[in-house]
């Protein structure tokens, strides 16, 4: 187990490193600048700004004395937003998006669990299908398309919460189940396909020939079994959340990290992105490790190498 | 689907009668995908979608982007205008026929661009093995836990909005699952005899793959592809609610719906029409790819 941490670690570090390298280049590739305002600058307070940032030095040293930052801490101050660093932007935005990040993964692993075992244990009668039926238009529904939707009927025609902003906890309920439905309609697929697997296998059948009652057989054998596909699925729906997170936050206008990240790109924000980038490449790769490992631990079947 | 047993077991018994007969594989698979009612009717409606996208645009009475400064957020079925009318007057079917034309050939050609990428990588390095494999796959691997997303803005910000760049940049994303799929099949397919024979015979290992794997790989491929394209749609439609996709006039279903969601209020049509397309047409796309696994790949369900 520790080797295999190790390991993993080992490719994590330059993944990470591949991910600000590019990002950084494309950054600067970029046609534009933060420095681009509707009124153009006299060249001279031009020079004078660029030099304050350092962005007068050659593009390889600046590339070298961020990656120095980095590894210190620092994600340098960001270009648009005065006075500000990003990693300010970031501790003010963050708990937003982890808010109905987490809120939004706990919802739809209640509920796409519950759908999923109940469609297993009707397999093929009618509410199976419907909730395969729900599964298949949670994953065409775009976040786009229910958002706006949801928002509408919910916030505008029946008032029972409001149309945007952050304003307490209700006002995070609309974004948190725009966010929950797509990971819904996957869970349930995934927690369905596991459980008819493990219902038809012998040791169920055992404990069913043994007396063992059906909540028992079902909670206690079948779908602790059933569920570890699911922990694999926890990297890849982190990703999912937080590509949704971008919609909702401009959507139900909240002040998240999503946000800032699309208008940070917008705009030439170069550092603020970049620290954006490298908090979520981290938060996916953290992710997927967990559940790997938590994968090696609940299926003794899978051995770590 | 209590009737499945029955029936594959009737499939197998024709295939062996197809044996004799000389029917393909290929054959059954077709006849299986006729059978599945919800494969079928998805082909019609996207078959009717097409046709639409590809001919629709000329035959409207207003071209796509006309501004009629007078038929300003005019309802369905008002001023001839069978959708109604956008913000700036311009006919809503139009728009909807032109948006669903760059949705589906975007949805189109970024997948084939995947497709040329994933089989080419994944066959390479399920046939090659060894180190190269696992320095292909582990690239792969690596790819995989990157927040792709923040790559295609990232591309699309840094190239600007152009039509091309878009295909180029999904397609670039897209690959990698397919890249997977390919490698484990190429691993499988290369143990076969005919491989073996064909080696034997003194074929170079690019006419190997190109003329036997690649070939027998197609039933997963086209299976994958076809759940690929409305991943694209999707993804490009993502990009163009952020304001990243394709530039105006110019208009896909994600621009209109995007466009929709903020007027609303006084226009609800201009949300509503474009988002039932989009979610018929992702539906669709999903229904076909289900059928085609099931038809091509019975034993996988």
């Amino acid at each position: 187990m520790f080797r295999f941490l190790l390991r993993r670690l080992l490719v994590a570090i330059p993944t990470l490193f591949l991910v600000i390298t590019a990002a950084f280049f494309m950054m600067r590739a970029a046609p534009g600048s933060p420095f681009e305002m509707s009124r153009k600058l006299p060249p001279e307070i031009l020079a004078h700004v660029e030099a304050k940032f350092g962005m007068n030095r050659p593009l390889g040293v600046q590339y070298v004395s961020y990656l120095a930052g980095v590894a210190h801490g620092d994600f340098g101050p960001s270009l648009k937003y005065q006075d500000k660093s990003v990693l300010e932007i970031v501790r003010e935005g963050f708990p937003t998006s982890l808010t109905i990040g987490l809120s939004a993964l706990i919802l739809a692993s209640l509920v796409g669990l519950t759908l999923g075992v109940l469609a297993a244990l009707r397999q093929n009668h009618s509410l199976d299908y419907s909730v395969m039926g729900i599964a298949i238009l949670g994953v065409c529904i775009p976040s786009f398309v229910a958002a706006p939707l949801l928002r509408q009927v919910f916030a505008s025609n029946l008032g029972w919460v409001p149309t945007g902003g952050l304003n307490g906890p209700i006002s995070l309920v609309l974004p948190v189940v725009v966010l929950a439905l797509p990971q819904i309609a996957i869970i349930s697929r995934l927690t369905r396909a596991g459980m008819i697997e493990v219902l038809h296998s012998n040791y169920i059948r055992t404990a069913r020939a043994k007396g063992l009652s059906e909540p028992t057989v079902v909670f206690r054998h079948a779908l602790r079994a059933a569920i570890v596909p699911l922990v694999s699925y926890l990297g890849p729906a982190c990703a999912g959340l937080i590509t949704g997170s971008l919609v909702v936050e401009k959507i139900f206008n909240l002040p998240g990290l999503g946000k800032s990240f699309v208008l940070g790109a917008l705009q030439r924000d170069y550092t603020l992105v970049m620290g954006v980038l490298i908090l979520y490449a981290s938060l996916i790769i953290a992710l997927n490790l967990a559940g790997d490992m938590l994968l090696a631990v609940l299926d003794p079947r899978v051995r770590l190498s | 689907m209590s009737v499945l047993a029955p029936n594959l077991r009737r499939d197998s018994r024709t295939m062996e009668q197809a044996a004799a007969k000389g029917r393909s594989l290929w054959d059954d698979a077709r006849r299986r995908l006729f059978r599945n009612r919800a494969a079928v009717a998805s082909m019609i409606l996207l078959g009717l979608f097409l046709l639409a996208a590809i001919v629709g645009p000329y035959l409207t009475p207003d071209h796509y982007d006309t501004i009629n400064k007078n038929d300003v957020w005019d309802p369905p079925l008002t001023n001839g205008h069978l959708l109604g009318t956008d913000s700036l007057g311009r006919d809503l079917l139009a728009r909807l026929l032109v948006g669903l034309r760059v949705s589906l050939a975007i949805g189109v050609v970024a997948t084939a661009v995947s497709l040329v990428i994933g089989v080419t990588w994944g066959a390479t390095a399920g046939f090659l093995g060894g180190a190269v494999d696992e320095l292909m796959m582990r690239f792969v691997d690596v790819l995989y836990t990157l927040p792709f997303i923040f790559f295609v803005i990232l591309l699309m910000v840094t190239f600007g909005r152009h039509f091309l760049l878009i295909f180029l940049a999904i397609g670039c994303v897209e690959w990698l699952t397919m890249s997977r799929i390919v490698r484990g099949q190429t691993l499988s397919l290369k143990q076969k005899e005919f491989v073996e024979a064909a080696r034997a015979s003194g074929l170079s290992t690019r006419a190997i793959i190109g003329r036997h794997i690649v070939p027998n790989l197609l039933g997963p491929v086209v299976v994958y592809a076809t759940l690929t394209i409305p991943g694209v749609i999707l993804l490009e439609s993502f990009l163009s609610f952020l304001g990243m996709g394709v530039q105006e006039p110019l208009t896909s279903l994600g621009t209109l719906i995007s466009n929709g969601a903020e007027e609303m209020d006084l226009a609800p049509w201009l949300l509503i029409f474009p988002s039932l397309v989009m979610v018929l047409t992702l539906m669709a796309f999903n229904f076909i790819g289900d059928g085609l696994r099931d038809a091509i790949d019975p034993k996988d369900r």
